[in-house]
């Protein structure tokens, strides 16, 4: 690691702050991805500024049909909160299956939405649960957020405090787990809003980044059964293809973590 | 059998170290004026090294030296040696490429050390490292063994001309066509054995400190056999005379066999010591674990098996290809030879064996023993080819392997081996009822109701352990003896410590080994100490691999024990006036048989320190010591059965039942035996499933790092159902085996045969990852 200067934020407006004040700052929000890069010496910020002890994002709120989730509030904390094992217990259960205790522990909603990578378990559940981001200054559709791999909307300094989502009627997260980093190989978050909307996103499988899926949510909505995804089609062009999986692995994923999901969402 | 004696669950003495966090491993050891070393690796898998420009590092904050490969061949450090002469069968030698500590003209994997910083803390030579400008030249790489020995290939050392290192044979190939041609049936099978990274859970490290005063070395290092290290360091790589270099090897964490080997960086950590003036230490970590412990298997094999009208086997043919990376790695030449082609007979009665060994050089990491060492690729053949066999006679399988089991003893193998004993139909029994084999049927066709598809395979597996006799490894190539030697000490006041040659590294030496004294003296283990891993200690040793440290190491102790109760016997006969005959020890005491008259152990100990009232002529003292040269390898065998179920959307596979059945001839410590067969069973279940080090076509590492390379984790594998036949090996006084490696060796034959009856197709290689066993169900 190289040297870097280590901040504990206690507000955002501190954090932010920092944030300006150095030429090169880093915000570690469970450093589940950013300490082991700054370990690999392939990232060199001059400072880091700590959100983990900030108490205004920790936290789950659940009000009327929308479950506010801190940016700052571990996978752990999220995956026993009770508002969202009822409210949403698909989150629940994505959090359940994210990475290993360790990163469990660590590891926030905000870190994994802001690092937003390929294969990460949470971006599929806020673009399929049509989620707003919020940040210190402004909010941000989930649809708008993500734009393709490791990259947001999110100007620099500019800070996530809070991701809320609609509570859908029904909703299901299957995942193909990474035989070595436990990423998604492939993971399929379905919904059915409560105003009847289909939406379907897919972790894991495109070349850029979570990505929902036409065809599957086309299908879903005339018949939210797995059966009704039989016949879709997925194309393999345009998916990820390495060691652990080809693209038509992926391809056949997609369908399979759906059609599974949505057996789970009932 | 006592409470602690052999044969007892005595929980670990070791543990409460390593579980407090109070282990003492090389990392923890910090020396005064201690200086750090970090490594400048090639990024290329082949190229030139056409300068090295050190002059802005060496500018920089805290750096002590930048010393390079030119530098250590100037200062004729020798290069490093492959110790098993291999003959090709045209009769030449195998042919070798030079190997420096760090290269001085030509890099050949990626990561091969080319300059190392010296500073005052890691991290500053690690910045300083990145200001050395090393001028390379690329080179074209080959990293796969076909491609290797295509004419036209990237050629690796002029030495090794078509990068082949030998072409060795053995069996009778006459008498193998032989039975060709005249076979009712031949079943032929292609198999790949996946390279593996090993992956201790300690990485290695090394720390030299150079005493100019007295011109002499002490290295503590992670090794698994500390003297091994001295005698190569000091007789091959003229770091120093053996009675000035001392090797320690303290706690160390785990070693699979890749610390067998002395590696460059404790050759270049002595050297740069010296040069520095003070200590150098250096601690690996994970990449470049990936990047130069030896790798294990790496074979590519065709092989044949001709069997009668009536099943039974009539003859094997087998071709193998090994990679061995860039470089020959200390015992890399024995490992597809010696420790692979002799076990191609299983557990069968094969008349006709012949096999055909091509060593092949390429731009990776170099290959060496891993766990099984040569063994694991042995049976896994075997084991994959019985059940090809099985499906292609339309026989049992269980049933096939039965039909060619060898049943007398001993049995003398057409490939070298002579087997003592065993009973593999006690050990098939065993395991077939404890899965509830012929339940089998009815299970799957319940799973198929539920769309699952299920699978069971067999692997009946053998292996030669307790490497040894010395005489015969050494008619064989071997460049050293393969016995082991012990010291017993009792000490004035009646504790015992034993000093042995067998280094522990995760073993659970210094419970099992004191069990053997709670057994004959009836003494509490807490009385007694196990010595090792200290050349300043231990006077000499062979250290710790191929599953024989009770086998060899406790038979030392054994024997040395015999030599201090006969002079305890004496002590005590004098002492109690009464004859050496009558003397029976029991419960720490030495009695006279028949009597109520005994002198406990401690009186004993000190009678013998005093020497006040000794027997005449009899020497002080109660210390003996003992070499043990077996008289033959040992031979643990037994059957593994695992059911799957495979799912068909995504490939995946998950495990309904695996069992284990063993022979490993006496136990001394059963808890911790079923820890080795499940640690083994797990590297098996690895291979089989999940662990592969990649390659591209270039020679670039794509899986050097936990991200990307996978690891079996507890919720990969099952809760493992085990039990043991026993036969006693007669080659030992103790009867023991060996159990370190068994699981490893046998359980991923078991695993493919069982994904492969499941989905109903046979070809398919590890790991079978579900991307790849879903692409197999659905292939055409």
């Amino acid at each position: 690691m190289y040297q870097t200067t280590y901040h504990r934020a206690s507000s955002v407006d501190e954090a932010v702050s920092l944030f300006g004040e150095s030429s090169e700052a880093k915000f570690l929000a469970g450093g589940q991805t950013l300490l082991p890069v700054m370990k690999q010496r392939l990232a060199s910020p001059s400072d880091v500024i700590d959100l983990g002890k900030i108490k205004e994002l920790q936290g789950v709120e659940l009000s009327g049909d929308t479950l506010t989730i801190k940016a700052a509030t571990t996978y752990y904390d999220i995956m026993t909160n009770a508002d969202v094992k009822k409210a949403i217990p698909a989150i629940a259960h994505l959090t359940s299956v994210l990475g290993d205790p360790a990163v469990r522990y660590r590891g926030t909603i905000g870190g994994s939405i802001a690092n937003n990578d390929p294969a990460a378990d949470f971006p599929a559940a806020l673009l399929a649960l049509g989620a707003t981001v919020k940040t210190n200054k402004r909010s941000i559709a989930a649809e708008d957020f993500f734009q393709g791999l490791f990259s947001t909307a999110l100007e620099d300094g500019e800070l996530i405090t809070a991701v809320s989502f609609p509570v859908p009627a029904k909703a299901g997260y299957e995942k193909m787990r990474h035989p070595a980093s436990r990423f998604a190989l492939t993971g399929v978050f379905v919904a059915q809003t409560k105003s009847g909307e289909v939406r379907v996103a897919a972790t894991g499988a495109s070349q850029s980044g979570v990505m929902r899926v036409p065809a599957i949510e086309a299908a879903l909505k005339s018949n939210w059964s797995p059966s009704a995804i039989d016949g879709v089609a997925i194309s393999a062009n345009g998916l990820l293809a390495d060691i652990h999986g080809t693209a038509e692995y992926r391809a056949n994923l997609i369908k399979v973590m759906a059609q599974r999901a949505v057996s789970a969402a009932g | 059998m006592g409470v602690e004696g052999i044969g007892a669950r005595v929980v670990r003495k070791e543990d409460k170290r390593f579980i407090t966090g109070k282990g003492r491993y090389v990392d923890d050891i910090k020396l005064m004026g201690m200086t750090h070393a970090h490594f400048i690796r090639s990024p290329h898998a082949h190229a030139k090294v056409k300068k090295i420009d050190s002059s802005a590092a060496l500018k920089m904050p805290g750096v002590v030296a930048v010393l390079t490969g030119q530098q250590i061949v100037d200062d004729k450090v020798g290069n490093l040696i492959c110790g098993w002469a291999i003959t090709s069968k045209d009769g030449s030698p195998m042919k070798m490429g030079a190997w420096p500590a760090m290269a001085p003209e030509t890099v050949r994997f990626v990561g091969q050390a080319v300059a190392v910083v010296i500073a005052e803390s890691k991290n500053l030579a690690r910045d300083a490292a990145e200001a050395v400008v090393v001028d390379y030249e690329e080179l074209p790489a080959v990293a796969d063994v076909h491609a290797a020995i295509k004419s036209g290939a990237p050629q690796l050392h002029p030495e090794a001309p078509g990068n082949q290192v030998y072409d060795w044979v053995i069996g009778d190939e006459g008498a193998t066509d032989a039975a060709f041609a005249k076979a009712a049936n031949v079943v032929k099978l292609d198999v790949t054995n996946n390279r593996l990274a090993p992956n201790a859970m300690e990485p290695r490290a090394a720390i030299a400190d150079y005493d100019a005063a007295e011109e002499h070395f002490t290295l503590y290092t992670t090794s698994q056999n500390p003297h091994v290290a001295r005698l190569v360091l000091s007789a091959f790589y003229n770091i120093a005379p053996e009675h000035k270099l001392r090797v320690i090897a303290p706690d160390v964490g785990g070693g699979f066999g890749s610390k067998i080997f002395i590696y460059p960086e404790e050759m270049v950590a002595l050297w740069a010591s010296k040069k520095v003036g003070r200590p150098v230490k250096w601690t690996g970590d994970r990449t470049e674990a990936f990047l130069t412990d030896a790798h294990g298997r790496d074979h590519v094999t065709h092989a044949e098996m001709a069997f009668d009208a009536n099943n039974k086997i009539t003859g094997f043919k087998v071709k193998t290809y090994a990679n061995f990376g860039a470089y020959m790695s200390l015992f890399s030449s024995s490992v597809p030879t010696y420790l692979y082609a002799t076990l191609l007979s299983g557990q069968y009665n094969i008349p006709a064996i012949h096999a055909e060994v091509i060593g092949v050089y390429t731009n990776t990491t170099p290959v060496d023993a891993y766990r099984g060492a040569g063994r694991p690729e042995a049976s896994y053949l075997i084991e994959r080819l019985m059940e090809t066999a099985a499906r292609q006679l339309k026989v049992d399988p269980a049933e096939l392997r039965r039909t060619n089991f060898i049943t007398q003893f001993p049995h003398q193998t057409p490939v070298i081996m002579a087997y003592d004993t065993g009973d593999f139909n006690a050990s098939l029994d065993a395991a077939m009822k404890a899965i509830d084999y012929a339940g089998f049927p009815a299970r799957k066709a319940q799973a198929k109701s539920q769309g699952k598809l299920r699978g069971i395979g067999v692997s009946c597996y053998i292996e030669a352990c307790g490497i040894a006799p010395s005489k015969a490894v050494g008619s064989l190539g071997a460049g050293v003896g393969l016995w082991e030697s012990a010291e017993v000490r009792v000490n004035p006041v009646g504790t015992i410590e034993i000093l042995t040659g067998s280094h522990s590294h995760g073993q659970g030496h210094e419970t099992t080994f004191c069990q053997l004294v709670a057994e004959r003296l009836g003494v509490p283990v807490s009385q007694v100490s196990i010595v090792h891993g200290d050349t300043d200690k231990v006077q000499f040793g062979m250290g710790t691999y191929g599953s024989r440290s009770a086998a060899v190491g406790l038979t030392a102790i054994l024997k040395a024990m015999e030599k201090m109760e006969s002079k305890a016997k004496k002590i005590a006969a004098h002492a109690l006036e009464a004859s050496e005959a009558d003397i029976v020890i029991e419960n720490g005491e030495f009695k006279v048989t028949g009597t109520d008259k005994a002198i406990a152990l401690p009186m004993v100990a000190l009678a013998a320190y005093t020497a006040h009232n000794l027997p005449d002529g009899m020497e002080p003292g109660l210390k003996e010591s003992a070499f043990y040269d077996p008289t033959n390898f040992t031979f643990p065998a037994g059957t593994y059965i695992c059911e799957v179920e495979v799912d068909p959307g995504t490939g995946k596979t998950s495990f309904v039942n695996f069992v284990a059945a063993d022979d490993f001839g006496r136990l001394i410590n059963p808890m911790i035996v079923e820890g080795q067969v499940h640690g083994g069973l797990v590297q098996g279940i690895g291979q089989a499933l999940l662990e592969h080090a990649i390659y591209d076509a270039n020679g670039q590492p794509v899986t050097a790092s936990f991200m990307d390379y996978a690891m079996p984790r507890a919720d990969d594998v099952p809760s493992f159902n085990l039990s043991h036949t026993t036969t006693l090996c007669p080659g030992n006084p103790l009867g023991i085996k060996g159990c370190g490696e068994a699981g490893a060796i046998g359980a991923s034959a078991a695993v493919i045969n069982a994904i492969t009856d499941a989905i109903g197709k046979n070809n398919l290689e590890m790991p079978a990852t579900p991307d790849r066993v879903w692409r197999t169900i659905h292939a055409a």
